[in-house]
């Protein structure tokens, strides 16, 4: 390891080492609060880090700085993650100040394991090697999976087991699949492996050679896992209900945005030369997931369990982007697709936290999780109710909200690329997911409160809450704030 | 090119400012209502000036624009472009005074009062919104926007099976809006074209654009949303559960302006940017107004609950705007521009009339506790300004010589005449039943002895004279002087029919 690869691992590094200073003074501090702010003041460090790496990147010619024997790839792509990744943990941290009290003794280990899992989702969007990336996508699963057990309770412990179980499944199919497509091409770099399939040996199957074939599905499979789309979401409602509310948020949201990353940057990279192919594969996948999603969503009475469908459904706009690959179609141009995937998982991220940091305070505060307790929630507290239901119109995609514009962004590019229906299939969803998130938004406002019980909030919640919300909204009035960031990055995957 | 005149943009967001300035200041019920009307009263004095300042004679065809780049990506651009043109500086004006009206008439409104206004205050800024934008993204965002606050308006402060209605109006509204954005997609991403710009497709057409799905679905795709929120036949079926569960002063918005959202969009998107096309299916646009005219007009005979009954009568009305509109069925000469004009004209008088008819159904249901048509009778003696105001309005209503309602509607038969006449002879049934059931409800609503029951009921207050005095002022004037408005339509369907060969 070279000293430049040590420049450009300093944000992973940085955290890592924010990680066990957060373990480390667990041991020693006697006020558990003071954990969380240095947690939260340290991510500056990593922050301040990948602006520098991006102001380093920018003047490169080729956009990238290779290190760590060409395993990785310092690009804006991966530093877009690396700042959303960022973002979340920051706004996570702050608002689960509340929820982490109640756990004595584990909160060091809490917020220590959510860092190292930070960590393995930064290099996750940065490999552009099979085994880094396997390595990386280990080292973001498994605290998630020691995270999930901490509510101690027998549901959190089933649903730490089925996540390990499941996720191990999705393990080992990833690397069977990466042992398939070695040994058809030869090499784990993926842009060797890019170029080794440049022409396609049988244009008569899908992906050149059924071995390919094969491959490509197995770690369709494995990522599809990690992404939470049908029919690889089965693990998500049990995990998401069994789970602590912060992880699962975690979960949700960073986890899903690097399943994404890495998905795009595999696909971009190792099979250009099939897209079409993948194309096809992945709209087909987004609207199963999106249809199901919604579907199974109407019937939840678990706020929980209904974010967890939600999400299988939102993994399904967001193949919307994977799908859309109009530049090779056309030959002139970019592709749509990737840009609109990236500014989509941003919007995403505010909204979901959003939606989550109040399903925590409720699961908190008033002990509950079903949907009906969240009756009369604006009598009890005007500006949770507010944000929630801010985040569920969001989540719909109705304006002036984040995702409003991310579902444009997204439909523009299907209809670019020549999949209209999908378009199509992705607006009738929307439709149809207007019914069980606007459910809840009629509980809040025209229901009636069981109890006189007020909730009240913390600084440091309604902070990290407001943040949250108000970037849902700036996003949806101002998306440049983000698009010249996404541009760029979505640049770096065209070549 | 980024141009700033401000005018407009001040005029569509000085009610969202309202609600925001409601929320953070507002203590009392009392102030949140003063303020409220302070809002309204300078939104409309904004929207008059807007009105005027639309110099129908000379100038450009798009005037007081505000533009500037809103969202720039590689392969994504759109414009905040606002401007108005003949079609929608009369509609400005209509959704001022319209707003004006509808908060007056909330004021004796008890329950979660802040809240309300908010929410109204918003739609208003949503509605001016789709009137002004001329950027089809920003079409769609405040076409989108106007669903929340109604929604909230019609299930919280509605009456009846409020919570179904209002679902029931979001996922019709909802469904439409969702076809017209596979359109506008289709447009933005159409080979030449002028990209989600309203104002170039306005000029250039977009009959023969190059898109990646056929043009004729495009054109019926905008046909359906538009068709959904005006109503047609046969989905209409949302508007008069929305209307009878919506409060008073939300059914006047929803009749008098948001209902004109799918005629103004018929008018800007589908006969403006598809000339040719719609003279193509003009047969089937009249087709369709015509079995809407006459199976609400018949239905609406059948009503018994008041409010009910105006809104199937605007069902009946509306679809006097696509019958004018299928008046460009006939190539050449004046008279399609004569049932553009007659089409443009209804949406502001119907705009007018109905939101006065549903202002004292509100007046009166608020002191007789019903609408149950038998059970009411003989309150022109207790309420004889209510009288007045309702009689002007059920006559301006069936077209009586004089008031507005008689200009659109005769503007629009003579027009649809030329085009086809068996078909607008058929029509023309529907405003004899309008004579009909509106007679009728007066006579037993009004008059007839004087009922025991409503001994208690006293006359209308100041607060709601207001609202009707300026109402029946504004049918008056159009009725005695149509050219007020018709210049200006005339001159903003201009370039529309010049293509057309008028």
């Amino acid at each position: 390891m070279t000293g430049h690869d040590v420049y450009l691992l300093s944000p992973e590094i940085s955290l890592v080492g924010l990680a066990l200073l957060v373990m480390g003074l667990d041991l020693v501090v006697r006020r558990k609060g003071l954990l969380t702010l240095v947690a939260v003041a340290g991510l500056a460090l990593p922050l301040a880090l990948s602006i520098v790496l991006w102001v380093d990147v920018s003047s490169e010619a080729d956009g990238r700085l290779v290190g760590v024997m060409g395993a990785l790839s310092i690009d804006k792509f991966a530093l877009f993650f690396k700042f959303l990744i960022v973002g979340v943990m920051g706004l996570l941290l702050a608002a689960s100040v509340d929820y982490t009290r109640r756990m004595p003794g584990l909160r060091g280990e809490f917020i220590g394991l959510i860092l190292l899992s930070a960590t393995g989702m930064m290099l996750l969007a940065a490999a552009t090697e099979l085994i880094t990336l396997y390595v990386a996508l280990e080292l973001s699963a498994l605290p998630m999976i020691a995270l999930t057990t901490f509510r101690m309770t027998s549901r959190s412990g089933e649903a730490g087991l089925k996540f390990l179980v499941l996720s191990g499944v999705s393990s080992a199919l990833l690397l069977y699949g990466m042992v398939v497509v070695y040994g058809v091409t030869g090499t784990t770099y993926l842009a060797e492996i890019g170029a080794a399939l440049a022409t396609p040996m049988d244009a008569s199957i899908p992906f050149g050679s059924i071995a390919l074939l094969v491959g490509v599905i197995l770690i369709v499979a494995g990522f599809g896992f990690k992404i939470s789309a049908a029919p690889f979401h089965m693990w998500a409602p049990d995990v998401y209900q069994g789970g602590p509310t912060p992880v699962v948020a975690f979960l949700s949201v960073a986890s899903k945005a690097a399943g994404f990353a890495i998905l795009m940057r595999v696909f971009y990279t190792a099979f250009p030369s099939v897209d079409l192919d993948w194309s096809m594969l992945f709209a087909v996948l987004a609207v199963v997931s999106m249809t199901l999603g919604n579907l199974m969503a109407m019937v939840q009475s678990n706020i929980k369990r209904l974010l967890a469908y939600s999400t299988v459904a939102h993994a399904g706009y967001m193949l919307v982007g994977l799908a859309a690959v109009a530049s090779r179609i056309d030959g002139d141009g970019i592709a749509a697709g990737p840009g609109s995937l990236l500014f989509y998982l941003g919007a995403y991220a505010v909204t979901n936290l959003t939606a989550f940091f109040v399903v925590m305070v409720v699961a908190n505060k008033l002990e509950t999780r079903e949907i009906d307790d969240y009756s009369g929630l604006s009598r009890r507290s005007p500006f949770l109710a507010f944000a929630l239901a801010f985040a569920l119109v969001s989540l719909i995609g109705i304006p002036p909200t984040g995702l409003f514009i991310g579902k444009i962004f997204l439909f523009t590019s299907a209809v670019q690329s020549g999949l209209a229906w999908l378009a199509i299939a992705g607006v009738v969803n929307s439709v149809i997911s207007a019914y069980y998130y606007l459910r809840i938004v009629r509980l809040m406002y025209m229901g009636e409160p069981s109890d006189g019980k007020k909730l009240g909030v913390s600084v440091a919640f309604g902070l990290a809450l407001a943040v949250s919300a108000v970037s849902v909204l700036a996003l949806g009035v101002a998306p440049r704030l983000i698009t010249w960031i996404t541009d760029g990055a979505a640049r770096v995957l065209m070549g | 090119m980024s141009t700033f005149d401000g005018m407009l943009t001040a005029v569509v967001f000085l009610p969202l400012v309202g609600a925001i300035l409601l929320l953070a200041l507002a203590r009392t019920d009392r102030r949140v209502r003063l303020t409220a009307l302070a809002v309204v009263v300078a939104d409309f004095v904004l929207a008059a000036l807007v009105f005027i300042r639309y110099d129908a004679d000379g100038g450009s065809r798009f005037q007081l624009l505000d533009r500037f780049e809103w969202i720039s990506t590689e392969v994504f651009t759109a414009q905040y472009q606002l401007g108005v043109d003949g079609i929608s500086a009369p509609l400005v004006l209509l959704t001022g005074l319209l707003g004006l009206c509808a908060v007056l008439a909330s004021w004796s409104i008890k329950m979660r009062v802040k809240e309300y206004f908010v929410w109204l205050l918003v739609l208003q800024t949503a509605v001016m919104g789709v009137f002004v934008s001329l950027d089809f993204l920003l079409f769609f965002l405040f076409w989108e926007l106007e669903l929340i606050p109604m929604y909230f308006l019609i299930s919280i402060w509605g009456s009846g099976r409020k919570e179904y209605s209002a679902m029931k109006f979001l996922v019709f509204t909802f469904l439409g809006s969702a076809f017209m954005l596979v359109s506008i997609l289709a447009l933005f991403l159409a080979d030449g074209g002028a990209q989600l710009d309203m104002i170039g497709w306005a000029e250039s057409g977009a009959d023969l654009a190059r898109t990646v799905i056929p043009i004729s679905v495009v054109f019926w795709f905008f046909f359906v949303a538009f068709a959904v929120k005006l109503p047609l036949l046969p989905v209409h079926t949302w508007l008069p559960d929305a209307h009878t569960d919506a409060p008073t002063a939300v059914s006047m918005m929803l009749a008098g302006v948001l209902l004109k959202m799918g005629g103004y969009g018929l008018l800007r998107i589908t006969v403006g940017m598809f000339p040719d096309m719609t003279v193509d299916h003009a047969l089937i646009l009249t087709v369709l107004a015509v079995v809407t005219i006459l199976y609400a007009a018949v239905v609406t005979l059948r009503q018994t609950d008041l409010k009910r009954l105006i809104a199937y009568s605007s069902v009946s009305h509306m679809g006097l705007v696509v019958l004018g509109i299928g008046a460009v069925g006939v190539m050449g000469g004046t008279y399609n521009k004569l049932g553009l004009t007659g089409a443009a004209m209804q949406l502001f008088t119907h705009g007018t009339i109905t939101g006065l008819l549903f202002l004292c159904v509100g007046v009166l249901y608020e002191r007789t506790h019903t609408r149950y048509i038998p059970d009411l009778g003989g309150l022109a003696q207790r309420m004889p300004f209510l009288a007045v105001a309702f009689v002007i309005g059920g006559l301006a209503s069936l077209g009586l010589p004089g008031l507005s309602g008689f200009v659109s509607e005769i503007l629009v038969f003579l027009g649809a005449f030329k085009a086809f006449p068996w078909l607008t002879a058929l029509g023309a049934f529907g405003i004899v039943i309008a004579a009909g059931y509106i007679l009728w409800m007066l006579q037993r609503a009004l008059f007839g002895p004087a009922r025991e029951r409503f001994a208690h009921v006293g006359p209308s207050n100041l607060m709601e004279r207001i609202p009707m005095a300026l109402l029946v002022i504004s049918i008056v004037v159009v009725g005695v002087f149509p050219s007020l408005l018709t210049d200006v339509f005339d001159a903003g369907l201009g370039p529309i029919t010049a293509v057309l060969g008028g």
